[in-house]
């Protein structure tokens, strides 16, 4: 048996959970950025003025362009740091679910007008 | 039997796009969760692993092409602006769906939803690739990074579905008109 099947066969992890972890709280960070923005420019006329990078889209441009790079920039940093670490990953897998579930309960109007 | 140039891009992002990815969603979630929890690792060859990173791959496509067609493309022509003095709305379907008090629920509650929500789903099956891409069977011996992945493919495959369903009750009372008509094929008359 080769090392590499070998490695995949065992039940030890070949590789640290930090890259994964990074990536699953970017994407809870990232979804709950475009929430926050959402509510922002329908609850600002400048936010939204200022969110408008395409005028035929309007807002919505802005606020998932701008959401994109939060999250994008958000996991370059977390992979930078954690990639070779072991992480809590539980608490920091909560965390993103937790962001990710406020995102769609945001997201929802009803919800959205009583802020 | 013709369709118009906007209808056809409705098509492309609504059936093509948008009812592929949900199609693709519950295959992945099937063997995300056989590929993550099988205890047997010989079960899997490098291949089938190679097989789902390719299909997750291609999912990854698919909803990005969807929110951005979506969002770029035809959104512009839902929300045009009416100019003064319009009396025929049906080519701004935003204000078709605002002028009946049993249509504007399909704006204020479907479209300001679904232009939100429907962007969870790349976010989310972007994520997953990622993951599985990095990390593939060795995912099985990281039981919360696995179950955190299960869940963000759930939560993708659940925000399309809203998208999705919101897109298709609003194109059914309020469509996207308009464009070159393009000519599929001709009628025999009967």
């Amino acid at each position: 048996m080769s090392t590499s099947q070998h490695a995949a066969s065992s039940n030890t992890p070949t590789r640290t959970n930090g890259s994964g972890a990074a990536a699953i709280l970017s994407a809870g960070i990232g979804a709950f950025a475009l929430a926050v923005l959402a509510i922002a420019a329908d609850k600002s006329a400048h936010i939204a003025g200022s969110l408008i990078f395409y005028k035929p889209t309007g807002p919505l441009s802005g606020v998932t362009t701008t959401a994109i790079v939060i999250w994008l920039f958000t996991s370059g940093i977390l992979e930078w740091r954690w990639r070779n670490k072991t992480v809590p990953a539980g608490l920091i897998n909560a965390a993103a679910l937790v962001l990710l579930g406020l995102s769609f309960f945001l997201t929802f109007p009803p919800i959205a007008d009583l802020l | 039997m013709e369709i118009t140039a906007r209808g056809l891009w409705t098509l492309i992002h609504g059936m093509g796009f948008g009812a592929l990815y949900l199609l693709a969603c519950s295959g992945a979630l099937v063997e995300l969760y056989r590929f993550t929890t099988s205890s047997a690792s010989s079960e899997f060859t490098t291949g089938q692993e190679r097989f789902l990173k390719f299909y997750l791959i291609t999912m990854v496509v698919l909803a990005w092409a969807a929110v951005l067609i979506g969002a770029y493309v035809i959104y512009p022509w839902y929300r045009a602006a009416l100019p003064p003095g319009t009396v025929d709305l049906s080519m701004f379907p935003q204000r078709l769906l605002m002028s009946s008090p049993t249509t504007i629920g399909w704006h204020s509650l479907g479209m300001e939803w679904k232009e939100h929500i429907a962007w969870f789903a790349p976010i989310s099956i972007t994520t997953v690739a990622f993951v599985f891409i990095r990390y593939g069977r060795d995912l099985r011996n990281h039981g919360q990074l696995r179950t955190a992945v299960l869940c963000f493919a759930a939560a993708s495959f659940v925000a399309a579905g809203i998208a999705g369903f919101f897109g298709a009750m609003i194109t059914r009372n309020a469509p996207v008109h308009g464009g070159h008509t393009i000519q599929l094929s001709w009628g025999e008359e009967k």
